[in-house]
């Protein structure tokens, strides 16, 4: 019989099982999620949606490669969040952008913002949004410089010269143009996505399919987006500045980054609160920043402020959504938390 | 119907390996390993010596304060008492027993005349004498939680959730002595005064449940039997209470404060057995099971009996094998030893050879929130560890890491696979070493100025 002497036994801490979900089987389904939006955007803008955002993804898994071997720290690409923060920055630039501006971008977010804080899990911004908000002050003009996607796709593939710029359903309601922007595109167009914008957020729908399956595969939790959306849709329906209140609120939810940001922005874990409670306050935040600086601020677009804006205050938020600890009766919290 | 609580893992239950076996009788072992301390409370004191014959059922340990005695599972002669390894980690004050492969019944065994009419206090003492605990693993001694819970209790609850993975002991009893359970329970419910006594079984059982419900309906018992949502830890006592009644046992607290005792499947039998023919517990049902054993199996053998041949008599284990758990695979303890005996408290020893635990070399916690939604006291794990790790004892008190139960459902949901659980069994023995120095410090404090 077997020579129990002989085995080599560990003997760990409890449990001896773990479940089957990894950081980089999240980060997979992350990406998996965000094709929908990627195939969506090489139909509209043309093969250079693609190819940006291959740079964009090569570009993050140098820099954490480099900062770890540089810094001599446990090397982490295995575990693919570089690539989530690479596809999600070429998503929230303008297709037609230069190569090396987003490496830059690129730079920006996986080392200042992610790295220097730690690593993944400790940053307090969302990379990818911290890059874009870094490009944007740093390459005002090519950051708001919008391809046109009803024109000639082939001028996008090559060089940029040929480029036939338009204005983003947001800018022209900002421009009080709104009469003009229901004339140019209907609403099914502004769900499905044949507006001008950034690379991946235009399509609605390929990111409300991205979002369903992340919800499906339980990698996020419907409290944000769906608190961060209906906030917005509530407040624009509330207070068009042109048209009906129904009209208003379909252009504001469908124009501009809401899905992109509500989805797979304001859900990333490091940066957003950890309890359901948390989150849905978050996104009603982020929902209220997005509204205010689209109605009162000088920028046509709020969402990618709003959530940084909103990060600053998870560690806020957590502190005063813990959950009631088992055991604890509502009436008597306040004798219990002593 | 049985409402649910918030949290819990779903870990695939494994139990298909071993859940339609039969429970086997293991051929008697030449010797038996029986150490001092099978339930919560300080070990028993040895009653016998090296020489002294001892036959089944003898009183070999005697207990002070709170616990339970110990008898002898064989017949024969003692050949040491010393300290061996045991399975709740160290060595302890063991009673080493030859086997005379004859099972002579000790005379201290004597069935009560007529059972059904003893009174409470009694069946009290029986439970008492026959060194009865809390067989699920927690090992509190049962008597004590009867003669505690009189008066106080209205809701008795057997546990015959059996939620850990691989386990399946309590399952095959449903099955193969129903009748023991059922009038266990009716005992229980006597003991008690109370009306029904309700079994809280988890749904994948649903055949056990039949069996029992058939026994309920011949006898016209006072139990019911409840199904429950299939859960990890829906076998949690707290929990279990919760399911059953709605209502949550407070923070620190026992069932018996919201009038509830919990008392798990085997207990119940052993209760049943005691009260019948006044046997104590000598003998185990364990599960030998996991993907390093060859043959798993549903063992009934001795108290006592060294894990090593359960083991050979499930065909050994295979090559690879590299650990050893003695109770399920969420909360039992890892063995450095296959010299360990069988406990009270010892439901199942799982072998594993395969990728069940794996674990990578710089864990980095990635804020999921998932340990949050997962953990069934309400706490925040992330936020725990941090604090551990950094030594925090005062934060992590306030945290509320003396409610964590150690479930483990953090750890298994943990996609960065960070170490919560071990963290948090030295994080609380850094919050009660703080609290010692606090005290000791306010104590030098007052005497100076006194």
């Amino acid at each position: 019989m077997t020579d129990y002497k002989s085995l080599k036994l560990i003997a760990t801490s409890n449990p001896h099982i773990r479940g089957s979900e990894t950081t980089r089987s999240i980060m997979l389904d992350v990406m998996i999620a965000l094709v929908p939006a990627l195939g969506f955007a090489c139909f509209n803008f043309g093969f250079r949606a693609l190819s940006l955002t291959a740079v964009s993804v090569a570009g993050c898994f140098f820099w954490e490669w480099l900062y770890r071997m540089l810094m001599k720290k446990p090397l982490s690409i295995n575990d693919l969040s570089c690539a989530v923060t690479g596809m999600l920055l070429a998503f929230v630039c303008p297709v037609q952008m230069p190569y090396w501006m987003i490496l830059i971008g690129d730079f920006f977010a996986i080392i200042v913002v992610k790295q220097l804080f730690g690593g993944i899990g400790k940053n307090f911004l969302n990379p990818a949004l911290a890059g874009r908000a870094i490009l944007l002050a740093s390459y005002a003009g090519v950051m708001t410089t919008w391809a046109d996607p009803a024109a000639e796709k082939a001028a996008l593939v090559g060089a940029n010269l040929d480029l036939v710029t338009t204005a983003t359903p947001l800018a022209m309601m900002k421009g009080g143009q709104f009469a003009d922007l229901l004339g140019q595109y209907n609403v099914a167009d502004m769900f499905i996505g044949r507006i001008p914008g950034s690379l991946g957020e235009v399509s609605a729908l390929a990111l409300l399919i991205g979002g369903a399956y992340l919800v499906w595969r339980k990698v996020i939790n419907w409290q944000t987006p769906v608190s961060y959306i209906a906030t917005v849709a509530v407040l624009s329906f509330l207070f068009p500045k042109a048209g009906t209140g129904a009209e208003w609120m379909l252009y504001s939810v469908f124009g501009g980054g809401l899905f992109l940001g509500a989805i797979f922005m304001a859900t990333d874990y490091a940066t957003s609160p950890v309890t359901k409670k948390g989150q849905l306050i978050f996104g009603i935040g982020c929902g209220l920043f997005t509204i205010l600086i689209r109605y009162f601020g000088s920028y046509n677009e709020g969402v990618c402020y709003s959530i940084m804006v909103m990060n600053l205050l998870v560690p806020l938020i957590d502190k005063y959504t813990k959950p009631t600890r088992f055991g604890v009766v509502k009436s008597d919290k306040k004798e219990a938390a002593k | 119907m049985a409402q649910a609580f918030f949290g819990g893992v779903h870990p695939h239950d494994m139990k298909a390996a071993t859940n339609e076996k039969a429970i086997e009788q293991l051929p008697a072992p030449a010797e038996v390993v029986i150490p001092m301390s099978m339930h919560f409370g300080a070990p028993c004191t040895p009653l016998v010596k090296a020489g002294d014959e001892v036959k089944v059922g003898q009183k070999i340990g005697e207990f002070r304060g709170l616990g339970a005695p110990i008898h002898a599972s064989v017949s024969g002669k003692v050949k040491s008492v010393e300290p061996r390894p045991f399975s709740m980690g160290g060595s302890m004050m063991s009673v080493i027993i030859e086997n005379d492969f004859q099972d002579t019944v000790s005379e201290e065994v004597q069935a009560p005349a007529d059972p059904d009419v003893l009174p409470v206090d009694q069946m009290v003492e029986i439970v008492k004498n026959a060194g009865i605990v809390g067989m699920g693993g927690a090992t509190f001694p049962t008597h004590v939680k009867i003669s505690g819970g009189i008066g106080k209790v209205d809701t008795v609850i057997i546990n015959g959730a059996e939620c850990e993975p691989y386990i399946t002991g309590d399952h095959r009893t449903m099955l193969e002595r129903p009748e023991e359970i059922i009038g266990g329970a009716t005992y229980l419910a006597k003991m008690f005064g109370v009306d029904k006594v309700v079994i809280g079984v988890e749904d994948n059982k649903q055949n056990g449940i039949d069996a029992m419900k058939r026994v309920i309906s011949e006898k016209n018992a006072p139990v019911v039997v409840e199904s429950l949502r299939c859960r990890y830890p829906q076998g949690g006592e707290k929990q279990l209470c919760q399911a059953v009644t709605g209502k949550q046992v407070p923070p620190g607290g026992l069932p018996s404060d919201i009038g509830c005792a919990v008392f798990n499947i085997n207990t119940t039998c052993a209760i049943f057995r005691a009260i019948t023919t006044g046997m104590p517990v000598v003998r185990k049902i364990v599960t030998v099971s996991g993907s390093g054993v060859v043959e798993p199996k549903n063992i009934e053998c001795p108290v006592g009996t060294p894990v090593s041949c359960l083991l050979d008599f499930c065909g050994g284990v295979k090559d690879g094998t590299y650990k050893l758990i003695a109770g399920g695979p969420m909360m039992g303890m890892a063995q450095y030893t296959a010299d360990i005996p069988v406990a009270k408290g010892t439901g199942a020893i799982l072998a594993f050879c395969e990728q069940e635990e794996q674990t990578v070399e710089h864990p980095q916690c990635i804020r999921c929130g998932k340990c949050v939604s997962v953990c069934p006291v309400h706490l925040e794990p992330l936020f725990m560890y941090q604090y551990a790790s950094k030594g925090m004892a005062d934060e992590l008190n306030e945290a509320h890491i003396m409610d964590c139960m150690e479930c483990g459902a953090c750890s298994y949901i943990c996609p960065a696979r960070m170490h919560l659980t071990h963290m948090f069994k030295t994080g609380k023995q850094l919050v009660k070493d703080k609290m010692a120095a606090d005290k000791a410090a306010a104590e030098a404090k007052k005497a100076k100025e006194a």
